[in-house]
């Protein structure tokens, strides 16, 4: 790309994807734009008549929408640090030589590969259920109540489900990141006197700060957005106790038919994941630069 | 204080013997250098030494108190690394001071150890630099001032030249060397590279495939190798070897002329040849003689201003007392 006729090519050759991606996310966007500023409940057939940032002003007094955006903080949160310290440990386990690592690391990946609702399930009736999980059966062997997790602790349970399945993800990445690391570094740290723990802290740890950004920044992407565990579990319930911005979107617009009102609150769904977005960035972008 | 001591140190991996029982003893304040073709086992001799693996058998002492069992930090030995190893997110301050923070110094005296090491290799201008914006030499340095701070009982150094060019390891080749007079303290030192060894050692260790073959000063390894491979490693270009007639006509099953212990003439000599490929070095012209029947080809080391071309008719004479003989077993005969 060293010439000036080499780079004005090149922008004559992307553009046509560029110009397509742009429309596939303007088209929506736009749209979303426009339907939040119209009444429209498709309970009420008629006009859908323009009514300015009503829709805003309500979806942001709704008394759901702070517990929402605090749950949504806490999933998010929960789940990366149970992720990202889970997936270290985990791959410094992984790191090392045993018998049968081939089929141990297939194990550890597998329930990456697993659909949410299906683990969503399988966790609410196999391990949760008071009088059919596992769990349950745990408490009442050892002659405890069983607790029913699902009804007393319904955002803990979500954040358990989810990062089950992110584990898996931080562990393979933060693995890959491990086994790039120098040996000969190691040695050099051993031979300086460093323990087990320093190397760990001096060597190790700052090795693995780009990869646990990169897991960190992808993660929190697709975590803003959990839906379907909540949908198969818990319902957002009890009472709003585990519904999430997503949910809440979902609940507006499908469970009370309110398109102008789900549109206003995913507009605002996206300027929050945006703010997430910069904070993040000022936070840990720097680990990116080379 | 610096000696080190290995009796009877064996290593394997698996059922692989790499180094079968070796016995070797490295003096106070010596320069020390292991040199071997690839795969020799030198590197993990050092590697045994330095206690980052374990020996299968035997006992390496240091300054007359065994340190098989200890860890490497124990050991008091400090490494430079073929690539350096140096942290790559630390300044080259926090990686010279990595040794002292480990051993728990307090700050002022780290920060006086590390600026004395930084003056020693010229590193003050770089010491807030991290090692990705260093060149190979200045890196080189840093990894030798993270290995000085510490102030060892001996150095060890895996192949440290070995990832710069041509000229800069002749540079560093000196500094090292530099580096040993002034601080006198014990140096190992692992390489390929003859020349490395001939002139940094006090005392050259000569390997193949883990066996000690000779070890001795640089000019008593290449006055009297006790070997053919001796002979063939030290002094470039390589010991001509001649068998057959003319080393049964001194005793020998083989005999080693080098090239430069050999004469030429353009008329008269012991052995007649033709020139062959010659390289002109300048200083010197190194001549390839072809078909003198005694072996594929000579090399014949001269001054630079001999006039021959390929092809030309050559007759070569060697100085007879700098003939070293072989038995059948390759050992010298004396």
């Amino acid at each position: 790309m060293a010439t000036k006729h080499s780079r004005a090519a090149s922008r004559l050759m992307i553009s046509p994807a560029v110009l397509l991606l742009l429309g596939w996310m303007i088209v929506p966007l736009s749209m979303t734009i426009y339907f939040s500023f119209l009444n429209y409940n498709l309970l009420m057939p008629g006009a859908h008549n323009f009514i300015g940032f009503d829709n805003y002003k309500y979806f942001l007094t709704d008394p759901a929408f702070t517990t929402a955006l605090i749950n949504t903080l806490v999933l998010v949160g929960g789940v990366l640090l149970i992720t990202t310290v889970g997936g270290t440990l985990l791959a410094l386990l992984l790191d090392q030589p045993i018998w049968g690592q081939g089929i141990v690391r297939v194990l550890v990946i597998a329930p990456f590969f697993v659909m949410p609702t299906v683990s969503a399930l399988v966790w609410k009736n196999m391990f949760m259920n008071p009088v059919n999980g596992l769990f349950g059966w745990i408490a009442t062997s050892l002659g405890l109540p069983p607790f029913d997790f699902l009804a007393h602790a319904p955002l803990f349970s979500v954040i358990m489900i989810v990062a089950w399945q992110w584990l898996p993800f931080s562990t393979l990445i933060l693995l890959t990141a491990l086994q790039s690391l120098d040996s000969e570094q190691m040695e050099a740290a051993e031979m300086d006197g460093a323990g087990a723990i320093s190397r760990f802290v001096y060597i190790t740890v700052p090795h693995l700060a780009r990869a646990t950004t990169v897991v960190i920044l992808i993660q929190t992407i697709f975590l803003l957005s959990v839906f379907a565990e909540i949908l198969v579990t818990t319902n957002g319930g009890p009472g709003t106790a585990s519904t999430n911005l997503t949910y809440l979107v979902y609940a507006q617009s499908l469970l009370q038919f309110d398109v102008g009102g789900g549109s206003a609150g995913g507009i605002i769904a996206v300027i929050l994941a945006n703010i997430v977005a910069i904070f993040l960035m000022r936070m840990i972008g720097k680990n990116l630069d080379a | 204080m610096g000696q080190i001591t290995l009796s009877k140190v064996t290593k394997k991996f698996g059922e692989v013997e790499v180094i079968p029982p070796l016995d070797l003893e490295i003096n106070d304040g010596e320069f020390a250098v292991f040199v071997g073709p690839s795969g020799c086992g030198k590197s993990t001799l050092l590697r045994l030494i330095a206690g980052l693996e374990d020996v299968t058998s035997g006992t390496i002492a240091i300054d007359g108190t065994d340190a098989t069992g200890l860890v490497p930090a124990k050991r008091r030995l400090a490494m430079v690394f073929q690539s350096y190893a140096l942290y790559p997110h630390m300044s080259v301050r926090k990686n010279i001071a990595f040794p002292l923070k480990m051993a728990k110094f307090d700050q002022a005296e780290i920060d006086r150890r590390v600026e004395a090491a930084a003056k020693v290799l010229n590193l003050g201008d770089y010491l807030d630099r991290r090692p990705g914006q260093l060149s190979g030499g200045q890196r080189q340095r840093v990894a030798i001032g993270r290995a000085i701070v510490r102030e060892p009982a001996a150095f060890l150094f895996d192949e440290p030249l070995s990832n710069l060019d041509a000229a800069l390891r002749v540079g560093m080749r000196l500094e090292i060397s530099e580096l040993h007079n002034r601080l006198a303290t014990t140096m190992i030192y692992v390489t390929h590279d003859q020349v490395e060894a001939m002139t940094m050692a006090d005392k050259i260790v000569v390997l193949q495939a883990g066996r000690i073959e000779q070890v001795g000063a640089p000019l008593e390894l290449y006055e009297r190798p006790r070997n053919l491979f001796v002979a063939g490693f030290i002094g470039s270009p390589k010991m001509n070897f001649i068998t057959g007639a003319e080393a049964a006509r001194l005793g020998a099953h083989t005999i080693g002329i080098r090239p430069e212990h050999i004469s030429i003439s353009p008329s008269e000599g012991a052995w007649k040849g033709t020139v062959g490929v010659s390289e002109h070095l300048g200083s010197d012209t190194f001549f390839h003689v072809m078909g003198t029947g005694l072996a594929e080809s000579m090399t014949v080391r001269t001054s630079g201003e001999v006039s021959l071309r390929h092809g030309d008719t050559i007759f070569l004479t060697p100085q007879e007392d700098k003939i070293h003989r072989f038995d059948a077993d390759g050992m010298r005969i004396a």
